[in-house]
């Protein structure tokens, strides 16, 4: 790749070439609107047709833990901009600096993210076999359940059978937010760890001085698709956390 | 400011995008714990959509970029929205199933 | 270089060109030449039409009898799956673009190469290696789904090795978009001093319309694919009616892309066609601006009909009639170029080349197969004609007696810049002759067949409609001549046919300013255009009758 900022053999001009590299990173990320847009449009059908077991479910997902991953990914996007001013004004250890600091926040939004898979597989939110979404109402103390919020969520999934029209139904409809659920938020995660990936191949450039007024492209490209990254989850958010929040 | 003829947009601006951003998450999740019926999922994607467009506009420098690249933004979430809203109108315009009150029936789901 | 006129002695392949500028292997494998990377696709791209052609003999031999001559009603379910498979994702989409796009669109603007050479190559690579992961499938027990894949059958019920395909296919869509984003940019911003957007030759047009297709398109149908596979796989329950899921949302996800995808299809070879027919008229193509934007029309139009392969899965009323009259609406671009094309016909100098056989037929054939497209965007009709031959029909006319023409026809016309000679023009011509005889016996009694009601993708019939099935594997025969010829003779060219010389036939483009074949960098140095396209008349060195001198440079609006 890239050592310096060389002109490559098609091109005629350095800023042809960034010309050309930016809007090849911009075309890539509308294929990408494209990609997610398949399975939101997935989802966004499946909550029409089932908005009960969709609250229910999202109700599942703990608050505190994805307000905070959104907390982190927005920091996360703020650092990786910077880290583009600082090449931009020729800043090449600040651009070092930013650099880390994103791939550090996008390495703790990934672990929030392992907590909370994990979570699901301990409380049976797992589609498939063993999927059983009155788990936590039925057994408290596994899910750290006690007073109000337990008795809210018993209140929720009896009203959520009623609804529903039986257990099975709810359940059923369940396992469909949950395979979203896993669907989108997994394909997120890997766009996420490909980001990490491309992170540290910047670091790795930039600790050598590379990027400065003159160039600065891959930071700048690598950070047009992290803000991407960052702008499905600004959606993912409340289209899995927040549905019927009122009820909990 | 700009350098080399690319605009650079200064810290103080991102600092300013980034609390409206941490503003806006905080208001929706507010916003998500008043009943407000139908229109809770309007708000929240409304939020989303102005949180997005912040970060499009300023960390992305989409207001800065050429016409071009302008173009190529909108034309991603315009062929988007042909694909969201083409499809509901199937699912907006169908009839339920005659025999059905309720969309779909319970079903045991068989474990192989 | 001067450009020489037709038989004006006898030519000398140049020193110095892309094909014996570095030797080995790993100078093939690892090359970033955008002409090079075109012929690595030519390989790959003939070993799958070789794949798909297999099935395609063998639902042929099988269906000669009324009770099935060779295979299990199973095994018939893989064959015909195979069979558009191979032929769809690894030879009809990347058939033009990869090959001709690739070699052409850089040397038409007047650039070095692509915008980023080394994404062409990872393109084939990528290519590569969805097509193992299909062939494997097609080893470990085949695919019974059909190509369209529709759950639950594929997520859930089938039997046959579906997560493999679903991966390589999924992989090989990426080959297909950073293709499509490779040229769009590529057109973009790498064009030489002069070439206006309406001086680009209409190939480039037209591909640029088939990229943008590529770009807002593929990514759907892998998102869509990835989601059956995870249904598969983990038990997910998007298309799962026992979860709640919907088959028909598959459905409309799959087809988002598959309907335009038809378009990646069509488009390049309609881009070849407008390229060879004023060649062999030798006169300016009529109506340039009408072309140019009908392809970024039918682009466009081409998103919004999808719906109308789904007109007997229960849509509501409203919505049909949208689709369908959404669907007549995509003809209309599309004979806006039969119209100009065969307008540019009238009064010419017209030759009968073999480029211009094939591309005589293209019209010919893909007007019969978008007439037919008609009748089955009539909502009324298509009750009758759903999963019939008469589908099957309408698109082999589209598909083979257009896109595969085309592509054909454009191998030949671009054969003497590829190779640097020709191939035999008389075994040409009868193999073109042969091909379209071939074809049409394959493929016009199935359109009477599905009229009188036969099913598709069944593996037999009732016994009176034998006689037409005989007929249509009789000219499967002849097609399979037809296309064994070409790939006979042109192989016999590279070593053994006359030396082409610059400009052959003569034409007007900017490729045929360039050695036969050309140098790596494509030309000695950018060349400045200042002249409109298809201008036949105002260049002497074309050796035409009637030539004038070189005008003034008028505006540069690019209009006819």
């Amino acid at each position: 790749m890239h050592r310096t900022g060389e002109l490559y053999g098609q091109y005629k001009t350095l800023e042809q070439q960034k010309e050309t590299a930016s809007l090849g990173m911009w075309i890539f990320l509308v294929q990408e609107i494209l990609f997610f847009g398949g399975i939101f449009l997935a989802y966004a059908i499946n909550r029409h047709l089932y908005p009960t077991a969709f609250g229910i479910s999202g109700n599942m997902l703990s608050l505190p833990l994805g307000f905070a991953n959104t907390v982190v990914l927005i920091a996360s996007s703020f650092t990786m901009a910077m880290s583009v001013w600082s090449a931009q004004t020729s800043k090449k250890q600040l651009v070092t600096i930013f650099l880390i600091l994103t791939l550090i926040l996008g390495c703790v939004f990934l672990g929030v993210k392992v907590k909370e898979y994990k979570d699901k597989f301990d409380h049976h939110l797992i589609p498939g076999h063993g999927f059983d979404i009155t788990y936590c109402s039925k057994n408290p103390t596994a899910c750290n359940l006690e007073g109000k919020d337990l008795a809210n969520e018993i209140k929720e999934i009896e009203e959520g059978i009623e609804l529903e029209g039986g257990e099975t139904a709810l359940n059923a409809h369940a396992q469909l937010y949950f395979s979203l659920y896993f669907g989108m938020t997994g394909l997120h995660a890997l766009h996420m760890i490909i980001g990490a990936g491309l992170l540290l191949w910047l670091i790795l450039d930039a600790r050598k001085g590379r990027f400065d007024v003159n160039y600065n492209t891959p930071v700048e490209n690598v950070g047009l698709y992290w803000h991407f990254v960052d702008i499905v989850w600004i959606f993912l958010f409340p289209l899995l956390y927040l549905i019927n929040r009122h009820l909990a | 400011m700009s350098e080399n003829g690319h605009h650079v947009v200064s810290p103080k601006l991102y600092a300013a995008i980034l609390a409206a951003l941490l503003v806006g998450t905080w208001i929706t999740v507010q916003a998500a714990k008043i009943d407000l019926g139908p229109w809770n999922i309007v708000l929240a994607l409304f939020i989303a959509t102005v949180k997005m467009s912040l970060v499009i506009l300023f960390f992305m420098h989409g207001k800065y970029s050429p016409k071009r690249t302008q173009l190529v933004i909108i034309s991603g979430f315009f062929w988007l929205a042909i694909m969201l809203g083409l499809t509901m109108t199937d699912y907006k315009t169908r009839s339920p199933e005659p025999s059905r009150t309720s969309y779909p029936p319970a079903i045991t789901i068989h474990r192989a | 270089m001067s450009a020489t006129t037709t038989a004006a002695g006898k030519h000398q392949l140049p020193r110095e060109h892309y094909l014996n500028a570095t030797y080995g292997i790993r100078s093939w494998l690892l090359t970033t030449d955008h002409k090079r990377i075109a012929l690595l696709y030519l390989a790959s791209v003939t070993f799958f039409f070789f794949v798909g052609g297999i099935f395609a003999t063998l639902i042929r031999i099988h269906l000669l009898t009324p009770n099935g001559l060779l295979v299990t009603p199973e095994t018939y379910n893989k064959l015909f799956t195979m069979h558009g498979v191979a032929m769809i994702f690894f030879f009809l989409i990347p058939s033009i673009p990869a090959i001709l796009g690739n070699f052409l669109i850089p040397i038409m603007i007047g650039a070095k190469d692509l915008a980023f050479p080394k994404i062409n190559l990872l393109s084939w690579y990528i290519y590569l290696v969805g097509g193992s992961f299909v062939l494997y499938s097609f080893a470990t027990g085949g695919l019974d789904t059909g190509w369209t894949f529709y759950t639950p059958l594929s997520s859930i019920y089938s039997n046959s090795a579906v997560t493999p395909a679903v991966i390589g296919i999924f992989i090989n869509g990426f080959s297909s978009i950073l293709t499509g984003l490779n040229f769009l940019v590529t057109v973009h911003t790498m064009r030489a001093p002069g070439m206006t957007w309406f001086r680009l030759p209409l190939f480039v047009w037209a591909h640029y319309a088939t990229s943008l297709i590529m770009i807002l398109g593929t990514p759907v149908i892998a998102i869509t694919l990835l989601l059956a596979g995870l249904e598969r796989m983990f038990h997910f329950g998007f298309f799962n009616p026992a979860y709640g899921g919907d088959p028909i949302l598959f459905q409309h996800l799959f087809w988002f892309y598959s309907h335009p995808a038809v378009y990646i299809m069509i488009l390049p070879a309609m881009g070849v066609i407008s390229e060879i027919i004023p060649t062999f008229a030798r006169k300016p193509i009529f109506g340039y601006s009408f072309i140019a934007a009908s392809s970024i029309g039918i682009a466009v139009i081409g998103f919004i009909v999808w719906a109308h392969h789904m007109f007997l899965t229960g849509e509501a009323t409203y919505a049909a009639i949208a689709f369908s009259f959404l669907s007549y609406l995509v003809a209309i671009p599309s004979a806006v170029k039969v119209f100009n094309w065969t307008s540019t016909l009238y009064k010419g100098s017209v030759s009968y080349d073999t480029p211009m056989l094939y591309a005589l037929g293209f019209i010919g054939l893909f007007t019969i197969g978008g007439l037919t497209g008609l009748f089955l965007a009539c909502l009324g009709l298509d009750i009758h004609l759903h999963d019939t031959y008469f589908v099957i029909a309408h698109f082999h006319y589209i598909m083979v007696g257009g896109a595969v023409m085309g592509y054909v026809g454009g191998l030949h016309f671009w054969w003497p810049k590829i190779t640097g000679r020709l191939y035999p023009e008389f075994l040409a011509r009868s193999a073109a002759i042969i091909l379209f005889i071939g074809f049409n016996l394959t493929f016009f009694p199935q359109f009477i067949l599905g009229g009188l009601g036969m099913p598709r993708r069944y593996h037999n019939y009732p016994p009176e409609f034998q006689v037409l099935n005989v007929m249509s594997t009789a000219g499967a025969s002849i097609l399979a001549l037809g296309y064994l010829l070409p790939m006979v003779y042109l192989t016999w060219s590279m070593r053994y046919g006359k030396v082409a010389g610059p400009n052959p036939w003569p034409s007007t483009g900017l490729e045929w300013k360039t050695d036969s074949p050309p140098l790596t960098e494509n030309f000695h140095e950018t060349p400045v255009v200042d002249w409109e396209p298809y201008d036949f008349v105002h260049r002497p060195d074309l050796g035409l009758a009637g030539a004038k001198a070189p005008g003034k440079l008028a505006p540069a609006h690019g209009d006819d």
